[in-house]
């Protein structure tokens, strides 16, 4: 895992100060609301409608079980006794005092954390694959790139009054599992005919009003040339998008607005200039920063084998575990969907207890998803089934990843002030109708995500089945979206009719999953089944 | 005329009027220009010799297109005062800073002590810009 310098440690520190210092100017009347809230957004604190909500970036995904260990007791000393894990990795508190955040940055700042640039109209903290140096398909490991990223996008000068928010995400296997198209800059890291890395550059996805795949603007970046292509994307941004109407201000709109080509003649002619600028780290640095993310001391020759005998845990094991690169390991996944939980939330005991496990089990370390669950990267198939049951007794050995119950959902309107309709309820609904293991089990394989308004923070336009919340003349209604993915074929899902209320949308669901079992064909998941079948059947069924 | 409140520059104050872009391409003796968020600063470019003073205005500070436009004239090697008016509040001085600009006339004065620890609190910087300053990377890796 990356450590800090004390470069990398006096910047967070000085920040804490600086927003120390916001916090008296706005307290003492020096900074009025208008002026304070970007501020107080570039450090991640939002005003929702009951209190303020701190989100606190977890770079990558990744975290030290000292790092999870703190995210728990913050939880217990600022906050209800809850965290919510959140679709970019990161961790929100919802019942924060503007008073305690200068003390809750210190403390994070005290374990390499911050939450800095975790909202505004800037470059957000950077997402990636939460298998990275774990899968058995990448090429590379990602994490370096994203936080050489990182470094060049924290409190970078220029763009930290950008049209709208910026979101990059970096990836470096086939299989795409951060929704990377999804993102003003999807980043995949790709090894050309010569043998050398480089970096694939897609820009101007997003989901929000008007979600688009992020088209391809540059099949191959050299290493040594990073930073300065995505100056350049940014700058052509910054100077060019739309800020005239909010909804438009995304650069996914630009470049739909300028077409891709000319987008990318910007982008290559600025980065031309930018060539000559002397803006792009050393090699050196990115060497320096890859010793981080070296393998942990894996033990040699371990056996593959595992005692399935116990039911429950087979049924995890197939479910919650991936293959590790290194022979006798796996990758296991804790899901935060327990029947009838609300999606991504922990209480700070289990947030502990994830990261006491995380120091002996997983050689320190975490990963969160952009599913809101999380990840132990490299655990010893010897070690599973003890792992399994100290999980299990503290509620979090529930066996459902990628199944209809590991629902992605927003905060929605009980929480967020932007939200039109709640999306917990919902989901826990849903979570409850499909409680028993022999139904997910039947179903298999399916993406379900909720959004409770047209942001799309729930990716509901991603989701094998999406549900949006709207606002109908005051009263909760919700769309039922079919067909999108966020995968290697990522395509966004299609509005099936007229919406529902809370009990009608449920119903729908069900309705959906009977349509795909009595046309399923072979090992047809969800997904399959609905396009080669397309929308008629299931409109039939649920309006018919 | 509002005051140039902080100046980080030894040649004498300039005093010129600023003329817009557009009036400027016809006035060939002005050596003063006001740039608003949607001009393009590189129009400026082949006159950067005979300029000695451009304003970049900030109408609201949290439209960030005047910081590129800044970047763009340092880069193309203007040397010239670089003014920031208009909209210019405490924590937006380190930032300019950091992209050229070396005179600051904020429409309402700012604190002498707020703005004193703003533009000093950052002692290293992730990024090259135009202010010369060596960034983390190069401290890293230097001898």
């Amino acid at each position: 895992m990356y450590k800090y310098d004390r470069y990398d440690q006096e910047m967070v520190d000085a920040r804490v100060a600086e927003f120390r210092d916001q916090v008296r100017r706005r307290l003492d009347g020096s900074l009025t609301e208008d002026q304070f809230r970007p501020l107080r957004l570039q450090n991640g604190l939002y005003l929702q409608l009951h209190a303020y909500m701190l989100r606190v970036a977890v770079p990558y995904g990744t975290l030290s079980s000292a790092q999870m260990r703190m995210l728990g007791d913050i939880a217990d000393k600022y906050d209800r006794g809850y965290g919510h894990f959140t679709t970019r990795q990161n961790i929100q508190y919802n019942w924060i005092k503007l008073e305690d955040t200068p003390d809750i940055l210190a403390d994070l700042a005290s374990v390499e954390m911050h939450a800095i640039q975790t909202s505004g109209n800037c470059i957000r903290n950077i997402s990636s694959d939460q298998y990275a140096g774990a899968a058995a398909d990448e090429i590379v490991d990602p994490r370096p790139y994203a936080e050489l990223l990182r470094q060049w996008s924290s409190f970078h000068p220029e763009f930290l009054t950008l049209p709208r928010k910026f979101k990059i995400a970096v990836i470096a296997s086939e299989t795409d599992r951060a929704a990377m198209k999804l993102h003003d800059i999807g980043i995949r890291l790709v090894r050309n005919d010569a043998g050398e890395i480089g970096a694939r550059f897609y820009v101007g996805g997003g989901m929000g009003r008007t979600p688009m795949i992020a088209p391809l603007i540059r099949d191959f970046v050299p290493l040594d040339q990073l930073i300065t292509y995505a100056e350049a994307c940014l700058r052509v941004y910054n100077r060019y998008g739309r800020r005239d109407n909010k909804y438009k201000a995304r650069i996914k709109i630009l470049v739909h607005e300028l077409g891709r080509e000319e987008y990318t003649r910007q982008v290559e002619e600025e980065f031309a200039h930018l060539l000559t600028q002397g803006i792009e780290p050393p090699i050196a640095e990115l060497e320096r920063i890859k010793l981080y993310f070296t393998d942990p001391a894996f033990e040699a020759g371990l056996p593959d084998d595992l005692d399935l005998s116990d039911p429950d845990f087979r049924l995890w094991v197939e479910r919650n575990t991936q293959a590790h690169r290194q022979p006798g390991y796996a990758i296991a996944t804790v899901s935060l969907k327990p029947v009838g939980g609300i999606p991504g939330d922990a209480s700070a005991d289990q947030i502990r207890l994830m990261a006491d496990l995380a120091r002996d089990y997983s050689f320190d370390e975490l990963r969160v998803t952009h599913a809101q669950n999380i990840v132990y990267p490299h655990v010893r198939k010897a070690d599973l089934y003890t792992l399994w049951r100290k999980l299990d007794e503290a509620g979090l050995g529930t066996a459902n990843l990628d199944r209809i119950g590991d629902i992605i959902a927003c905060p929605g309107l009980d929480y967020c002030s932007l939200a039109n309709a709640r999306s917990i309820p919902v989901a826990q609904r849903i979570s409850e109708l499909f409680a028993a293991p022999e139904k997910q089990a039947a179903i298999g394989e399916l993406k379900l995500k909720i959004s409770g308004c047209i942001n799309a923070c729930g990716h509901h336009h991603a989701g094998h089945i999406g549900i949006l919340g709207v606002d109908r003349k005051g009263v909760e209604n919700y769309q039922l979206l079919l067909g999108g993915s966020e995968g290697a074929d990522t395509s966004l899902g299609t509005i099936t009719g007229p919406g529902f209320d809370e009990a009608g949308i449920v119903n729908a669901v069900e309705k959906a999953t009977e349509v795909y079992l009595a046309n399923k064909q072979g090992e047809e998941r969800f997904l399959d089944t609905y396009h080669r079948i397309g929308m008629a059947p299931f409109k039939e069924a649920l309006y018919g | 005329m509002v005051d140039v409140q902080f100046r980080f520059r030894d040649d004498d104050a300039v005093n010129d009027p600023a003329v817009t872009v557009d009036s400027f391409a016809q006035q060939s003796n002005a050596s003063a220009v006001r740039i608003e968020p949607g001009d393009d600063a590189r129009d400026l470019l082949p006159y950067l010799d005979r300029l000695r003073l451009i304003e970049v205005n900030f109408p609201v500070w949290t439209d960030g297109r005047g910081y590129s436009a800044a970047r763009v004239l340092r880069e193309a090697g203007y040397d010239g005062e670089l003014r920031a008016v208009g909209d210019v509040l405490i924590d937006q001085l380190a930032l300019l800073r950091r992209c050229g600009f070396d005179a600051f006339a904020p429409e309402r004065p700012l604190d002498p002590a707020d703005a004193e620890a703003a533009f000093t609190r950052w002692h290293n910087v992730y990024q090259a810009t135009v202010d010369g300053r060596p960034p983390i990377w190069a401290k890293r890796h230097q001898g």
